[in-house]
């Protein structure tokens, strides 16, 4: 396998200690009570997201889940108006309409955030159908988890995708539990990648936790979408390292899966992953530190901004409302 | 311009829209020339004109199909989608309730979804339980959807017209039993405001609130009723939700009484709103109690006798409207 390029890697990296460093100061809002909101931890997931969206051009459409804050700040969505919508503030994405499940940002191309397991996938090949029609070259990954394969959704974008042939990554983030019930208890076939043979789909199945995988298939993937050749279904293993939402209990988590999900962190692999490549620890500190900053300055900007008027209940309903 | 069905009429609409702008494609079961342009054939033609690209016959998937078209409506396009039978719309609810109707709002007005959903239903074909329902109240019930339904082959074409324009979903109810009613063409670029209702017969004793096929059975009651000194005001609503409010609350203002009628079961229905609201905003001109006319509760039966049955009776019409105007 060809390496990853220096400057590629540096990409991935920037975007994975994003998605962290934001996970790691929610984490911390909440536990302070500075902030009680319904939120999905991304602890463990982070290299995905980050090595998938920095595989994608800027115009390119993303799908997410209620857990999709690793594919929004990945992708570039402006932090500021991030938090924003997380804390319920005017100067939030949506205007505080939407929230930590339904954050939307065409802009940067989070055109869907489904707090609804599995209704992504058919939407996403919606966005794939316009470019087609269109021909705009745009790629529209769209990212869930293991327990979305299992709803009738998955079925029918899959097989519908591909009969089409439209340009679309469906990126299964499987972290070995749909909800709180692991993958075993909930799948009856030992992988997801494996049933993109009954479309007739190219299916790929890659260690999420190294960056040597996922990021080229990524990048494979997107290109064979865009090249007109047809959607890919990636499987990316990882683990989903709390529990299904920030506080919700993960006692039911095996001893030895917990020791398991320890040992295959993404983030201090990635680490040395790059510390390998001859990138320094000064540089590296200094890049998670300026997204602290920029974090940090975010974060106050959201506290200190003002609620939304109460007449936006009555706005956005329909055009004539707008 | 001569006469033209409201299989024609929708056709016309979807065609003209279609010449008009590179963004409007259909897609849905059979809806391609290769499978014959449709069930009843409202797509025929498009596909020789536009291509199999715009003109897109999908899987038996309708989570998918309207999934697909909600996509299409975020990236900019205009996606008409059809949904064979209403009772079909059971298997893809999320993606018109959840996802349709609630990303303008939940994305603080950043992303509007406008579509077509085309549907079609009807009572009295002999389809029995699963392929007749009018289910009009479910999506009258959430917000952020247009409810549609034409009664005759003019209107069908205005207001698909509009309902391609409008930049939010539309449910299009097409009553099966109504695709053969004829108009006179009401030309290219032809539209009928969503929204809109039409006073389709003036009156002075009461007013009938309905729409789709049972306009036709209140404008032949009210014909009738004329020869018996009783003057009935007949309101097609044209756009079920949101509804003409202002129309029909002049229209009752002005009678003093009124009937709302659907082929939708009684309870719950739309009548149960527009009635409630009649009473709540002309209670001080209302002569009597607004009376709702609907199908039985029960599911649409096979037997063609029982069949007609179940639907709203002109008799009934006939002694509620006599009853209200104290001629029972």
């Amino acid at each position: 396998m060809a390496e990853i390029d220096r400057e590629q890697l540096l990409d991935v990296y920037t975007r994975t200690m994003k998605v962290n460093r934001t996970d790691e100061k929610f984490r911390e809002l909440l536990m302070q009570g500075k902030v009680a909101v319904m939120y999905y931890c991304v602890r463990g997931q982070e290299l995905i997201s980050g090595a998938a969206m920095a595989a994608l051009e800027d115009d390119d459409y993303v799908v997410c889940t209620y857990r999709g804050q690793g594919e929004q700040t990945a992708k570039g969505i402006p932090i500021e108006k991030w938090w924003g919508e997380c804390l319920g503030k005017e100067t939030g994405t949506c205007k505080g309409k939407g929230g930590t499940m339904h954050i939307t940002d065409p802009d940067t191309g989070i055109m869907v955030t489904t707090g609804v397991v599995g209704s992504g996938l058919p939407i996403a090949n919606g966005l794939a159908m316009a470019s087609q029609n269109n021909g705009d070259g745009r790629v529209t990954v769209v990212s869930f988890g293991d327990g979305a394969a299992n709803i009738g959704a998955f079925h029918e974008a899959l097989n519908m995708a591909q009969l089409y042939k439209l340009p679309v990554v469906f990126l299964c983030q499987n972290n070995r539990y749909g909800e709180h019930t692991a993958f075993a208890d909930h799948t009856s076939s030992p992988d997801i990648s494996g049933r993109a043979a009954g479309y007739g789909m190219k299916g790929v199945k890659v260690d999420g936790n190294d960056v040597n995988q996922i990021y080229p298939a990524m990048v494979d993937a997107v290109e064979h979408a865009r090249s007109g050749k047809g959607p890919v279904l990636v499987e990316a293993m990882c683990y989903r390292m709390m529990g299904h939402f920030f506080g919700a209990d993960f006692s039911y988590m095996p001893e030895e899966h917990l020791a398991e999900m320890q040992a295959e962190d993404p983030l201090p692999k990635l680490r040395k992953v790059m510390l390998d490549r001859q990138f320094s620890e000064e540089e590296l500190d200094k890049i998670v530190a300026n997204i602290d900053v920029d974090i940090n300055n975010a974060v106050q900007h959201a506290l200190d901004a003002p609620l939304p008027s109460i007449d936006e209940i009555y706005k956005d309903v329909l055009e004539e409302s707008a | 311009m001569g006469q033209i069905t409201m299989t024609q009429a929708i056709n016309l609409a979807i065609d003209e829209a279609m010449a008009e702008d590179d963004g409007v494609f259909c897609l849905g079961e059979d809806v391609s020339a290769k499978q014959g342009g449709g069930v009843f054939k409202v797509t025929a033609g498009l596909t020789e004109k536009y291509g199999e690209q715009r003109v897109r016959s999908t899987p038996i998937s309708e989570t998918a199909i309207v999934g697909a078209a909600v996509g299409a409506a975020l990236a900019g396009q205009r996606p008409i989608c059809e949904i064979m039978l209403m009772n079909f719309v059971a298997v893809c609810m999320d993606q018109i309730v959840n996802h349709a109707a609630k990303l303008r709002f939940m994305s603080g007005g950043q992303t509007p979804c406008p579509m077509v959903l085309r549907t079609t239903t009807g009572v009295g074909v002999g389809f029995g339980g699963q392929h007749s329902d009018m289910l009009e109240a479910w999506f009258a019930h959430v917000a952020g959807i247009h409810v549609v339904t034409p009664s005759n082959a003019a209107d069908a074409r205005g207001l698909m017209r509009s309902a391609i324009d409008a930049n939010d979903p539309v449910i299009f109810i097409e009553n099966i039993l109504c695709y053969g009613l004829q108009s006179e063409d009401p030309g290219v670029g032809y539209r009928v405001p969503l929204g809109k209702a039409a006073i389709a017969k003036e009156g002075s004793d009461i007013s009938i609130v309905t729409y789709g096929r049972t306009v036709l059975d209140a404008l032949e009651i009210a014909g009738e009723l004329d020869k018996e000194g009783i003057s009935v005001e007949v309101i097609d609503l044209r756009t079920i939700a949101p509804y003409d409010e202002e129309t029909v609350l002049a229209s009752v203002r002005k009678t003093g009484r009124a009937i709302t009628l659907h082929e939708a079961v009684k309870p719950f229905g739309p009548g149960a709103e527009i009635a409630a609201n009649i009473q709540e905003k002309c209670w001080d001109t209302l002569k009597g109690p607004v009376r709702r006319i609907g199908g039985t509760f029960s599911a649409v039966p096979f037997a063609s006798q029982l069949e007609q049955a179940w639907i709203p009776q002109k008799s009934d019409l006939i002694a509620q409207i006599k009853a209200s105007v104290g001629k029972a």
